[in-house]
């Protein structure tokens, strides 16, 4: 199924604006993640999907070629994963996941195989009979998609499917679920605060700010080509180079940076990944923090810029804070952009 | 445990206290079993006199757990749903009609009973049948299921089960058929058993509401103490105490058992 | 939307009962009260007539009196069965909540076998102690139904005080004692607060027992009741009980604002 939203927006009864006006298309399959901080309309552009928000006049949301602008919540034929997953605490897990079937009143065998179809499908089967209130937080998350899956949605929404785990268990089921939305084949907009879990679900994402969307596209485009400092921060951490811009050259405190050819924006970014320790390099700092990750070192340098800059720096060994060294930017890693709007 | 100075004290406070709650409670069930009171023990023991209550009151026992249950009934039609609105709008319209509703609990029954009285008295079929009686006990026994019912709907995240039971298909009737009322059992069980604990034992509201040919248990018990020998009178307040301390005790259980799930 | 009409059918059967049950009839007794010979001026009467000041002065007294002496019994009590575990305990508990559910009447009846003509007391003491038709008996009687709610709400705000806030006056030093007087009493203040209006408010509205103790002692609901009943004065049977009822109501909702507690009046 193909979502397509024209000129979406809500605004509350006591005038704020959790939307403001948004086009968006969801291609059939495809997975669309809504990127953004809390408090900046993903969610409630999720609800609106659903239909258990309101939107203001003017709205539409098109399932394929059906409007469903008014149509209620349960006549959507929507599968929602819920933030708490919402799971009846009055039913086994075989009921939870028949509960849809039920309520659309689909006989009882054919209820019964399905059932056992997506309990497969979700490797539920040694659970089907247990209160869901006996259940780990990953088989949790399990029989809410499970739940949401088995009356065939025409398009699964999941609300912070992964923010009531624990931080160690959502890593491993982050790919977990990837891989089952992947399996499904659906129609599936994912909303998270996460940007590391909407680069590894999402086919694309929507990266949202103050009601607004700011920027939608593949993972790596949006990484590497994003069109304002609110993208390029959110995404990857992008750290700002404040500086004059002369003669196509960046002046920081440390040296100077040639950009690149052809750039026309007043602001420059950069990721801690691409700043390089290099004896040669032409900005000059004193190492302030040193902190080891296991991979790599995280070096944080005063004196480029203003504030600390960071490098992330793979070698074996690494200075110590005190010494002095010297960095290297490659003109082709520094993002140049347009002041925001804001 | 140590027993220091002031704990003894503590102690034997309590067990005073005890012993003034549980003695005449003992008197009356020894009372109701021995052949004369006046005589003690040794006149031996006898359930002539609980023989005698059926003889005399059985009509207002039966009418007392008719009426529990017909209250039962209708605190449960009205309340449960009235419970499951106001979960759903907490605002300060919804504390208003609440505080309204439990007013009953506040202002004396005899003040109700007259209010009653007076704008119902007149019309004879509704004053003189069992309905009049029952309204009486439906107004003070139904905060009680109203907040046991709203307490448990107010501590679970009804908001996110009621919408991913509507996403899942379901409309407002089916969910509150399938999601809400199932969910709010234990405060409804709490409920039920506080209803029929109470109007089983209501008279304040009760004597004033009731007629010559409906007396209901506690009427009885009050009209044994004023004109029947000392036995008799025992005898009854025995027959009460079989049927309400089973019905507290379960009440106590099901309300403790809906607190801890609130929490 | 569909789901404001289902809300709005739920609620339907509540205000339909309430407003013919409740509010109607209330607002009757009021405008009852006014239709006497005197108007509105029977307000005026009752502070006026000496019976019925003295009546009041009475109740209040009363119903002060037990209050007091349920919060001081119940608190000892309260607090040791929260704070010691003990054999019996769990029976001594049962004992002590049992008359929750007690009729007035029922209680009036277990007083009169305790002091009446053929109580436990004048069988012990054959002279003439008989104390159930006195103003002893019927304090007597408010008690024996007030000590069992007062408790439960002292122990259950017991369980709410953090037991940490002890532990740490003990480790700066405070002494068992004043740590009773430090901590424990001032953290369970409001709820000593609430559950004695609730002691006030129902021994002001007790009827029951005061009816059943036939006592000559003039307690206001069973002036209400003889007004009612024998005088056949509808209008000060009426403004009494707005009285009383206002009284009560006021008393509790004070009470429930300043501890947040509810809890149950019943018989």
């Amino acid at each position: 199924m193909t979502l397509t939203i024209r000129n979406a927006s809500k605004t509350y009864p006591d005038g704020t604006r959790a939307l403001l006006p948004t086009d968006l298309t969801v291609g059939q399959g495809e997975i669309l993640s809504l990127l953004g901080p809390s408090g900046c309309g993903k969610t409630t552009l999720l609800r609106i999907i659903a239909g258990l928000e309101t939107p203001d006049a003017g709205t539409e949301v098109r399932f394929d070629d059906e409007d469903v602008t008014r149509l209620a919540v349960e006549r959507r034929n929507v599968g929602m994963v819920f933030q708490s997953y919402a799971l009846f605490p009055n039913m086994s897990v075989r009921a939870n996941i028949g509960y849809g079937l039920k309520v659309r009143k689909v006989p009882r065998a054919e209820r019964e195989q399905r059932v056992d179809e997506v309990l497969a499908l979700c490797r539920l089967g040694d659970y089907a009979e247990r209160a869901v209130t006996a259940l780990s937080g990953g088989q949790r998350q399990r029989v809410a998609l499970a739940r949401a899956m088995a009356p065939r949605p025409r398009i699964l929404l999941l609300d912070e499917p992964l923010s009531a785990l624990d931080a160690a268990l959502r890593d491993s089921l982050r790919d977990e679920l990837a891989a089952m939305l992947r399996q499904f084949r659906i129609t599936a907009v994912f909303v998270t605060h996460d940007q590391a879990e909407a680069l590894a679900i999402a086919d694309r994402i929507a990266v949202m700010s103050q009601g607004r969307m700011q920027q939608v596209g593949p993972p790596e485009e949006l990484y590497r080509t994003p069109v304002s400092s609110f993208v390029a921060r959110f995404i990857g951490n992008a750290m700002p180079l404040p500086g004059s811009i002369v003669d196509g050259r960046l002046v920081l405190p440390g040296g100077h940076l040639p950009l690149p050819a052809g750039t026309s924006g007043t602001e420059v970014f950069v990721r801690a990944e691409d700043v390089h320790l290099d004896d040669a390099g032409p900005l000059a700092g004193t190492v302030e923090t040193v902190a080891f990750s296991g991979g790599h070192y995280r070096i944080g340098i005063a004196g480029i810029t203003g504030e600390t800059l960071f490098a992330t720096h793979p070698g074996r060994q690494a200075p110590r804070p005190g010494d002095s060294v010297r960095l290297r930017i490659d003109a082709g890693d520094l993002l140049v952009l347009p002041q925001d709007r804001s | 445990m140590r027993l220091t100075l002031p704990r003894f004290l503590q102690l034997a406070v309590t067990l005073l206290t005890a012993a003034f709650l549980i003695v005449p409670a003992i008197q009356s069930i020894v009372a109701g079993l021995t052949v004369n009171y006046f005589r003690g023990l040794s006149s031996g023991l006898t359930l002539r006199w609980v023989g005698e209550v059926w003889r005399l009151y059985a009509d207002s026992i039966l009418l007392s757990m008719g009426l529990a249950v017909a209250c039962l009934g209708v605190t449960l039609v009205i309340g449960v749903p009235a419970a499951y609105a106001l979960a759903k709008n907490p605002g300060r319209l919804s504390r208003i009609l609440e505080e309204f509703i439990s007013l009953p609990l506040a202002v004396p029954g005899l003040a109700l009973a007259l209010a009653l009285l007076q704008l119902y008295g007149s019309m004879t079929g509704f004053r003189t049948s069992w309905t009049f009686i029952l309204v009486g006990h439906v107004l003070y026994t139904l905060p009680f299921m109203v907040r046991s019912v709203l307490a448990v709907l107010m501590a679970m995240d009804l908001k996110s089960l009621e919408e991913s039971a509507a996403t899942l298909g379901a409309s407002a009737a089916t969910r509150f058929r399938t999601i809400v009322v199932p969910n709010a059992m234990p405060g409804i069980l709490a409920g039920a058993l506080t209803v029929v604990t109470l109007s089983i034992g209501e008279f304040n509201l009760t004597w004033m509401l009731h007629t010559p040919y409906l007396k209901t248990l506690p009427v009885g018990l009050a009209d044994s103490y004023a004109s029947m020998r000392l036995e008799i009178a025992s005898a009854y307040t025995l027959v009460f105490f079989v049927m309400i301390v089973p019905l507290l005790m379960a009440m106590q259980w099901a309300t403790d058992r809906a607190q801890r799930i609130s929490r | 939307m569909a789901n404001r009409t289902f809300i709005g059918l739920c609620l339907l059967p509540l205000a339909v009962f309430s407003l013919a049950f409740l509010a109607l009839p209330l607002v009757r007794l009021v405008m009852a009260s006014g239709e006497g010979t005197e108007g509105w001026g029977i307000y005026l009467q009752i502070l006026q007539t000496p019976r019925y000041l003295q009546t009041l002065l009475q109740t209040v007294l009363v119903s002060l009196a037990v209050s007091v002496a349920a919060l001081a019994i119940s608190t000892t009590a309260g607090l040791f069965l929260a704070r010691n575990r003990f054999p019996g305990r769990g029976a001594l508990l049962s004992i002590l909540t049992l008359p929750l559910a007690f009729p007035g009447v029922v209680v009036g009846f277990l007083i009169i076998l305790l002091g009446g003509r053929q109580g436990l007391f004048n069988m012990l003491l054959p002279g003439h102690v008989v104390f159930a038709y006195s103003l002893l008996g019927l304090f007597l009687g408010y008690l024996y139904f007030s000590i069992p709610r007062v408790l439960l709400t002292v122990m259950a705000a017991t369980e709410k005080l953090d037991p940490a806030l002890e532990e740490a006056a003990r480790t700066l030093g405070a002494s068992p004692y004043r740590v009773v007087f430090d901590v424990i009493l001032p953290g369970l203040a409001p709820s000593l607060v609430a559950a004695g209006a609730i002691a006030f408010a129902t021994a002001m509205g007790a009827f029951g027992t005061a009816f059943t103790l036939a006592t000559d002692i003039d307690v206001l609901p069973m002036v209400i009741y003889t007004e009612f009943t024998l005088s056949a004065n509808i209008a000060m049977a009426s403004a009494l009980s707005v009285l009383l009822g206002l009284a009560t109501w006021v008393l509790l909702l004070l009470a429930r604002s300043f501890a947040g507690a509810t809890v149950a009046a019943g018989g």
